[in-house]
């Protein structure tokens, strides 16, 4: 289960309703609590780095941007937990594209966003054997306790 | 010998290890000795023809070791081996 703000979620969903037509993207932030939990403690909006006539369809993080988003997770006492990405007019749900890019242990946020609102997002896992994805219960909550 | 730093989805692989000592003369025969220490990793860090997945990079002393001489790229002791992933996707 990945636990997320109502205010953190709707920022995450914001961030894609900001970049589409094209896809946006970014890091959760957050802690491992274990048993297959997770908490959002909060997301950093990144670039999308991917060639732009591309980003339609296709989101990049590169090492450098990478890289600094895990160190400005820790100095904050936080984790790297997840990416969060928007399907520009496409159903939140991993592609063969995304699989291949996928890592473990990640949770992947993935919104719909429809002609510029954000309708739905879905959270997933990777499957050990990398065939294919478990979904993952978001379960967004009025207000988190500081982590 | 130096060390590798493993990026965090991967370190339940090398046994919860942010760093984990390697030996090799090239970035090539760390990796090597990287997933021999630990089998289970190899998945993630290669596909199943091989090569190394598109995600993987490899830096040393900061600097990617594409822009180097790939898997040929010397390692000598207290190299600094980092391995980042990109994070790529879409519809």
């Amino acid at each position: 289960m990945l636990t997320i703000s109502a205010e953190t979620l709707k920022a995450l969903e914001a961030h894609g309703e900001s970049a589409y037509p094209a896809e946006g993207a970014g890091l959760l932030f957050g802690t491992n609590n274990g048993d297959g939990n997770k908490t959002v403690a909060d997301i950093l909006p990144l670039a999308n780095r991917w060639e732009a006539e591309e980003q339609y369809h296709r989101f990049l993080i590169t090492p450098p941007d990478m890289l600094r988003g895990e160190q400005a997770a820790a100095r904050r006492g936080l984790d790297v937990i997840g990416v969060f990405h928007s399907h520009p007019d496409h159903p939140a749900e991993p592609s063969g594209f995304d699989r291949d890019w996928a890592l473990p242990f990640y949770s992947y946020i993935i919104t719909t966003v429809e002609k510029g609102a954000a309708t739905r997002s879905r959270s997933w896992l990777l499957k050990e054997d990398r065939s294919a994805y478990d979904e993952e219960t978001i379960q967004s909550i009025e207000r988190l306790t500081k982590l | 010998m130096t060390t590798i730093r493993i990026p965090t989805p991967l370190r339940p692989y090398t046994s919860g290890q942010t760093e984990v000592p390697v030996a090799g003369a090239t970035v090539g025969a760390v990796l090597s000795d990287l997933t021999a220490k630990y089998p289970t990793l190899k998945q993630h860090l290669y596909t199943e023809a091989g090569e190394l997945r598109a995600f993987v990079n490899v830096f040393l002393n900061d600097e990617d070791v594409r822009h180097l001489n790939g898997p040929e790229t010397p390692v000598q002791d207290h190299d600094k081996l980092m391995i980042i992933p990109s994070i790529a996707g879409g519809k």
